[in-house]
């Protein structure tokens, strides 16, 4: 269910959190589905809307300068907490292809290269400068090279940053991942004919 | 020389590519209701099969309702409609189900262990990040999103690179009233949310030696809450006692030779680990968080920080917006803080020592006045033990709820949550904005201390109520 990602220049959103959490990003009552659309609703919920359900006119995904934004540009350990690829499909539901932040939360990194929403990490000062730019001339544009890895910010200034290059492979060709490992279908079942020969007991029914 | 991580590590890769990426064999996927459906209805449109049916194991945990007419009634249909789903999808594939009506149904990571479907030395995933759990026996348990789930269920792989590896190692012994529990929110005070990020953990020393196979689960649950990747136990004495005679561990006939492997499952002496931590359990008091990160625990004795003490203006933001959402004010004591709900359960801390633990707390005694208190065991079995004990009439004498097994409050989910504005002692994994329900409030704690405040209606150190 990969999505294709090669570059992209958009509009950046500043969200200056550190420790952002899944729950956050889209709470528990919201994956009462069992479909992967329509979870862009649920982004951030609680930090987007009031009680009555009206939007936080001081959150930055509701101001009209950010409106439409694709980048989002936030704190260390983004995406930490709970497993719910949820957090992804809302994401990109809303329309965000990427995040730039100093760290992820592992699973949601993974989660995010499984789907095409890029993760990409950058030095915290580096983030920070990037928010500070953001925040004081709201709008401005982000480009993101994927093939040449590099991130450009609103002033031109690039910045390299790091992927797996077997990720890279699958988000530049949009790969079926699980197509690629049934190639290595002949070695899972050798692998399971020698385990089983020596430790039978890791074969036993549920 | 090897850790216990590489040892397992090695033993389960398949093929290895370039940047320590690795085709790693998966022995045990457990799979509920939320992160499933999605999965197993792309296999179906991409017209693949569920590879291993019988290395699986399926239970609806998430939205179940722990009310008595459950089976009967409910509510939600989106709900409903999840629970039907993995019911489905689990008779088309062959798949073992722990159904409502099973004995055995309960919260994925208590029920998987209890019934001897987590070994030492195997891999097991879960769409779950809690996964980390099952750790405790000496395994290498993660929790994976739905994509994985998918790619697991197609393949009995997943795709995953080299950890870094740290050893945690707690030493000295426990304190009375202090538990598993505060252990592991001390380790996560100590080093952050986000300190375990890329790393997995071995937990060793005299405190976790002296542990119980529950005290472990409890401590390597938690491991997510540092970010680690996951969390082990090298497996011992403990470990087999515990194994032994349960339903899918080794029978006689292989007994011996699993017990034999399974002893080799240990960091060999002199080997180095990318990072090292440790903390001393003598030193360790009862742990209470004060704010929205499980990274926000503090001794009961203590009180709430002050952000104007921090220099670095981010923390301090990150403190504001906390003590904001808590309602909290910088000095105040912790045991000044009063609750409106209490809940014992969850997948940290609802195995039947934490239901004993928390009886003789509540034993003779009653939950203060205007107070909810629940109790949810962490499966049917669970439950069951509870009430040969007579633990359930010790805790609905003093005015708890017993409830039926499942998630319940953690996370705000099914009919069980938090109000906005409601504040919570809980003994749950996750003190989030809204977790346990829009605009509510937690704190988490062992089970003693949840079950002290209860009956106090306010945090309290349980040594004082011993």
């Amino acid at each position: 269910m990969i999505e294709q990602f090669t570059t992209l220049k958009a509009v950046a959103i500043p969200l200056d959190r550190g420790n952002v959490d899944t729950d956050a990003i889209i709470p528990a009552r919201f994956l009462k589905t069992i479909k992967r659309t329509g979870l862009g609703e649920g982004l951030f919920h609680a930090w987007r809307f009031d009680e009555s359900g009206k939007e936080v006119p001081g959150f930055t995904l509701n101001m009209a300068p950010y409106r439409g934004g694709k980048i989002l540009v936030t704190g260390e350990n983004f995406g930490c907490g709970s497993s719910r690829e949820h957090a992804v499909w809302s994401l990109m539901d809303f329309g965000i292809r990427v995040v730039i932040a100093p760290s992820f939360g592992d699973i949601f990194y993974h989660n995010g290269l499984k789907n095409g929403l890029l993760p990409v990490r950058l030095a915290a000062d580096v983030v920070r400068g990037l928010i500070g730019r953001l925040e004081d001339s709201p709008g401005s544009m982000i480009s993101v090279d994927l093939p040449a890895q590099t991130v450009t910010g609103p002033d031109g200034a690039g910045y390299p940053f790091d992927i797996g290059s077997f990720p890279k492979e699958c988000l530049l060709k949009g790969l079926d991942e699980i197509a690629l490992t049934l190639k290595h279908e002949p070695d899972i079942t050798r692998y399971e004919r020698e385990r089983k020969a020596k430790s039978l007991w890791l074969f036993l029914d549920i | 020389m090897a850790s216990i991580i590489r040892k397992i590590w090695d033993r389960h890769v398949v093929t290895e590519r370039q940047e320590g990426l690795c085709l790693l064999y998966i022995d045990r996927h457990l799979v509920h209701e939320v992160t499933s459906p999605q999965a197993f209805e792309a296999l179906r449109l991409a017209g693949r099969k569920v590879r291993r049916p019988l290395s699986l194991l399926a239970v609806p945990d998430h939205n179940v309702p722990t009310s008595a007419d459950r089976l009967t009634r409910i509510e939600d249909p989106d709900s409903r409609i999840q629970i039907e789903t993995l019911r489905e999808n689990a008779r088309e594939a062959g798949i073992t189900l722990y159904d409502m009506d099973d004995i055995r149904q309960g919260i994925v990571h208590i029920t998987g262990p209890e019934n001897g479907l987590i070994l030492p030395g195997i891999t097991a995933v879960c769409g779950d990040s809690h996964t980390s759990t099952l750790g405790a026996f000496g395994a290498i348990a993660f929790g994976i999103g739905t994509s994985e789930v998918e790619h697991a269920l197609a393949t009995q792989t997943l795709w995953q690179t080299r950890p870094r590896e740290m050893r945690i190692t707690v030493t000295g012994r426990l304190g009375p009233g202090v538990s598993a529990k505060d252990v592991i929110l001390a380790i996560i005070a100590k080093i952050g949310a986000g300190g375990g990020t890329g790393y997995a953990i071995e937990y060793a020393g005299e405190a976790v030696r002296r542990m119980s196979m529950e005290e472990r689960l409890t401590v390597c649950n938690m491991t997510i809450e540092a970010g680690g990747r996951f969390g082990m136990v090298a497996p011992d004495e403990t470990t087999f006692t515990y194994l032994s005679g349960r339903p899918a561990a080794p029978g006689k006939a292989q007994w011996e030779s699993a017990v034999a492997d399974w002893k080799t499952l240990v960091s060999d002496p002199g080997t180095s680990f990318d990072r090292e931590e440790s903390i001393d359990a003598s030193h360790i008091d009862p742990q209470v968080t004060w704010g929205t990160s499980p990274e926000d625990a503090l001794p009961v004795t203590g009180v709430v920080p002050d952000p104007a003490e921090q220099p670095d203006p981010r923390v301090r933001e990150r403190m504001e917006r906390a003590m904001r959402y808590m309602d909290l004010r910088p000095g105040m004591r912790l045991t000044d803080i009063p609750v409106d709900k209490v809940f014992i359960g969850s997948c940290t801390n609802a195995r039947i020592e934490d239901l004993r633990v928390a009886a003789k707390v509540a034993r003779g005694k009653k939950v203060a006045d205007g107070i909810t208190a629940l109790v949810v065991p962490g499966s049917g079995l669970v439950k069951q033990q509870a009430e040969a004990e007579g633990l359930d009439r010790i805790f609905l004498d003093a005015g708890f709820l017993w409830r039926l097994p499942g998630c319940s409050m953690c996370l705000g989910m099914n009919p069980d949550r938090l109000n906005p504005g409601e504040r919570c002692a809980s003994t749950s994994n996750r003190n989030f904005e809204g977790r346990m329900g829009p605009g509510g409030r937690t704190h988490l704690m062992s089970p003693m201390m949840a079950a002290a405040a209860a009956v106090t209606g306010r945090i309290v150190d349980v040594r004082e109520v011993m």
